[in-house]
């Protein structure tokens, strides 16, 4: 050993900051089994709780027996919609939906009553005891009839219509082609099931541990379901198993919250995967008209569209899904003149709200078609056809929004196209369409290629007063950063870190727990919103806490704060006089709360216009496929993207949520459909309902990641969780298209539409 | 049917399991039981592999093992990985990737990268990646796409190569 003593160096290996590929804060609980999921939840005196589900998509209820429950031994609670104290129906945008039914049965799997008990299996007793005489209805399961149907909720079968009007409504196009797409209801599939654990306080309110996105609309419609102050409703989160917009709405909240209020116990719950597919709502079906015009050069001159969407039996988010897919049912294209009606109705099928991608998604599949319908109408290059049309900045979207935000879109699209291509011929016969099952004839075998370009609006719209807050407190050159944000997987605690480093320089950021009751809201976990909004607000308390902190330091030293500098964890004076660690001038701490907004958005008027959208982000995919004709068997053998991401906060997040996005579309594509029978899930398990395993999976080739930075966006970030689960599915459906020359109007794309194509 | 108690050996420990129903799945006894929740709960159908241990050295779905037929035999969970405090190769490979995001399906990813390394030859060779993705698709992630977890395969390989040299 010798004795040298060297500097300290000022940037500390594993404390990355902006633009670098920081390692997750939970990586190392994850990997090691530790992180407490909301399932692994325990308390020594804790009960288990359960639900009652409707058995029928639409039934009066004559009457609930619950004696023969109450009498099995281990029951400590059975509550029906009788217990509920407070409001009876609660919901995202209208409070429509029930607690526990009483009236009524809306949809297969809608919560009638609840019980807790000291065991699961007493549970289970329990519910298979409790009687329920049930009128059964006819359901009203088919979307194109609800409005002309006898309302099946008091507020109507009409969730909401909206009819966009743009430019001049008598143009025609020299060319003119029209199509119909049906989209299927595709589940989000977290891994984690719903699950909680709800403990009563003793001021007479209620602790919940949740997996939530948005634990401050929870706790505000958990409060009023429960009649109490919101105040006495404390909501912390719990470890989060993906949510992808399917723990955006309440499911288990409310009645953990009866149950343990009622019991006086803490009570836990946890959803079977079955349970789980009746107990969150999924992604819209959609029915979808097109007619698009263009002028024989190729340019688009008006877009006509009729969008209808199932939204099931509770409104859940779907006004502003319908409101997306509206707003976006053209495109990323220049459109003149447009006429797109977006209807979303209510059924008897499985409710339907939030879900990556937001309706964008659907309307992405409808309006790629069509540019490749226009195409070959046209004998143009679908590539060349796009770039013609693609939006820039200082374009208006077809609701009269100017763009004034970076958009790229042809630097996607020419990016994604020009990259060349890995993808070699199938060797192995696993790579084949069939994969183990072998069963594909290589001779049959053709190969597809195709592209699609999509986008999306960053951060709710409409009008929505959007904020997030945070706090940051630096203490003896530690930073503690409170944000409510709901880390559901997607790598905001990194990015809370990297921030607060990037503008304290400081090495150590410990991020305080998201709860209700140390914090204000961050807003929702949804919307590619939190990088902006809660990085915004992480951002903006930081730099609050350097002000201040400066201001500290001038003060004791008797100089001008515009003096000082913080550079690497140090303060400094320009004249070079002093020169002092983070540490020793924190040893008092320094705190700044900040709430923090982006630019006000407006209404629609009624005619879809209005300037309603925050910022935008586009993407584009190409695929390539082989199928197996015969068969009607699909291989995804490659997909190639671009994405305009405005400044690359975290490169390996960024490439996560790229790939993982990717996977999501590449199972809307081929595998993934809610199969809804007279309002009834079909498949609701892992063992019917297919989502993409590392064999179905291809390579995701990343062309480019487009950094424009975004004028008001922290670090001119943009959000990214979202694009690329909307190109994909469109670029994967016409890449099988191409391969197979058929019009595959259906998405998924199943076996049997290729296989008995024409038959 | 209560079984008298009996004792599983788990991650080199012995725990007497009192009261038990005999028809309690592993998976059930290992998170409710002796507190080691690491092991995951998705689909409890043996379809998404979140709940992977090894059993004797084999990949198992514990949620499809009755508990009690594990008596006499080494269980292995993500707990029991690697020493306390300590990450096996598989574990380092998967935070140094970006293997994880939601981290629900990692475990039994871990658990199932695990037994393939261990099954794979050693000739140096980089394991071929249709074995590899064949290994991991009785694995469901939905978080990823699978593209890091890959390359956490890749690595947890050449780390297992290197301590095996």
């Amino acid at each position: 050993m010798t004795d040298v003593r060297t500097e300290e160096p000022r940037t500390v290996q594993g404390a990355p900051r902006i633009g670098e590929s920081a390692p997750r804060p939970d990586g190392i609980p994850k990997v090691n089994g530790s992180f407490a999921f909301s399932s692994d939840l325990w308390h020594d005196r804790m009960l288990w709780g359960g639900t009652l589900r409707s058995p029928h998509p639409s039934a009066r209820i004559r009457s609930i027996d619950i004696g023969p429950a109450v009498a099995v031994t281990g029951i400590h609670a059975v509550l029906t919609s009788a217990d509920v104290p407070g409001s009876p129906t609660y919901g995202l945008e209208h409070a429509d939906q029930p607690v526990l039914a009483s009236d009524v049965v809306r949809y297969e799997g809608e919560p009638v009553a609840i019980v807790a008990a000291d065991h699961p299996d007493a549970v289970r007793l329990a519910l298979d005891a409790i009687v329920v005489d049930y009128e059964v209805t006819m359901p009203l399961v088919d979307p194109g009839v609800a409005e002309s149907s006898d309302p099946i909720h008091p507020d109507g079968n009409l969730i909401r219509r909206i009819h966009l009007r743009h430019g001049d409504q008598e143009v025609v196009g020299d060319v003119v082609v029209e199509g119909t797409y049906e989209v299927g209801m595709q589940d989000q599939a977290f891994l984690g099931p719903e699950s909680g654990l709800a403990v009563p306080a003793e001021d007479g309110g209620v602790e919940l541990f949740i997996a939530t996105q948005w634990l401050h609309a929870d706790r505000d419609q958990v409060a009023a379901c429960l009649g109490l102050e919101p105040g006495l409703v404390r909501l912390t989160l719990a470890g989060v198993g993906g949510a992808f917009g399917a723990r955006e709405d309440l499911s288990l909240h409310a009645h953990l919250c009866l149950l343990a209020l009622h019991t006086r116990r803490p009570v836990k719950m946890v959803y079977s995967r079955e349970e789980s597919f009746h107990g969150h709502v999924h992604r819209h079906p959609a029915r979808m008209w097109y007619r698009h015009h263009a002028d024989r050069a190729g340019n688009l001159v008006r877009v006509e569209a009729r969008l209808l969407l199932d939204g099931g039996a509770y409104a859940s988010s779907s006004g502003a899904v319908i409101a997306n897919a509206t707003c976006f049912a053209a495109g990323p294209y220049r459109v003149p003149s447009a006429d797109i009606e977006g209807v979303v109705v209510r059924t008897n099928n499985p409710p339907c709200g939030a879900m990556r991608g937001f309706g964008a998604v659907q309307v992405c599949i409808g309006h790629e078609a069509q540019m490749d319908r226009l195409a070959a109408a046209l004998g143009m290059d679908p590539v060349e056809l796009r770039l013609r049309n693609v939006l820039a900045p200082g374009d208006r979207l077809s609701t009269g929004q100017v763009i004034t935000g970076t958009a790229p879109v042809a630097e996607v699209l020419r990016s994604c196209a020009d990259h060349p291509s890995a993808a070699s011929l199938p060797g192995d016969p696993m790579s084949l369409p069939g994969g183990a099952g072998r069963t594909a004839d290589p001779a049959h075998v053709r190969r597809g290629e195709a592209i699609a370009l999509g986008f999306k609006n960053l951060m709710f719209s409409e009008g929505f007063d959007d904020s997030s807050s945070a706090i940051c407190r630096l203490e003896g050159g530690v930073a503690t950063v409170t944000c409510a944000c709901a880390e559901v997987g997607q790598g905001f605690v990194t990015l809370a870190q990297q921030i607060t480093r990037e503008v304290l320089g400081v090495d150590e950021v410990v991020l305080a727990p998201a709860a209700t009751a140390t914090m204000g809201s961050a807003g929702s976990t949804s919307a590619s919103r939190q990088s902006w909004m809660s990085g915004g607000a992480v951002q903006a308390a930081c730099e609050e806490v350097r002000v201040r902190l400066l201001a500290r330091v001038a003060d004791d030293r008797g100089v001008d704060p515009d003096e000082l500098v913080l550079v690497e964890g140090r303060v400094v004076s320009l004249s070079g006089d002093f020169e002092a660690d983070l540490a020793s001038v924190t040893a008092e701490a320094i705190e700044a709360e900040v709430e923090f907004r982006h630019a006000p958005t407006s209404p629609l008027d009624e005619n879809g216009q209005g300037d309603a959208h925050v910022s935008f982000a586009f993407s584009a995919h190409r695929a390539i496929v082989d199928v197996d004709r015969d068969l009607g068997l699909v291989k995804v053998v490659e997909l190639t993207t671009s994405q305009d991401v405005g400044r690359l906060l975290n490169p390996l997040q960024a490439i996560g949520q790229i790939e993982g996005g990717a996977a999501q579309g590449v199972g809307l594509a081929v595998m993934e459909e809610v199969l809804v029978l007279d309002g009834r899930i079909r498949n609701a398990s892992f063992t019917d309902y297919l989502v993409p395993t590392a064999l179905d999976m291809p390579p995701v080739e990343i062309a480019a990641l487009i950094e424009q930075p975004e004028p008001g966006a922290p670090f001119g970030a943009k959000g990214i969780g979202e694009p690329p689960c909307i190109s994909s599915t469109a670029a994967v459906v016409a890449a099988i298209r191409a391969a197979t020359d058929l019009d595959l109007t259906h998405v998924p794309v199943r076996p049997t539409d290729i296989a008995l194509a024409g038959a | 049917m209560s079984a008298g108690p009996y004792v599983l050996r788990v991650n080199g420990n012995d725990h007497e399991v009192p009261d038990a129903h005999l028809g309690e799945s592993l998976l059930w006894v290992l998170r409710e039981r002796l507190g080691l929740p690491g092991s995951k709960n998705a689909c409890e159908e043996g379809e998404c592999g979140s709940c992977s241990v090894q059993v004797d050295g084999e990949l198992v779905c514990s949620c499809l093992v009755l508990a009690a037929a594990g008596v006499g035999r080494e269980v292995t969970t993500i707990e029991g990985l690697a020493p306390d405090g300590e990450l096996a190769d598989v574990q380092r490979a998967f935070v140094e990737a970006g293997a994880v995001q939601c981290g629900f399906c990692t475990p039994g990813l871990i658990m199932a990268v695990d037994t393939l390394l261990d099954d794979l030859p050693d000739d140096g060779s980089d394991p071929d990646d249709l074995i590899v993705r064949e290994a991991i698709s009785g694995n469901l992630c939905r978080c990823t796409g699978y593209g890091r977890i890959l390359e956490a395969v890749s690595i947890a390989a050449d780390l297992r190569r290197e301590n095996r040299t």
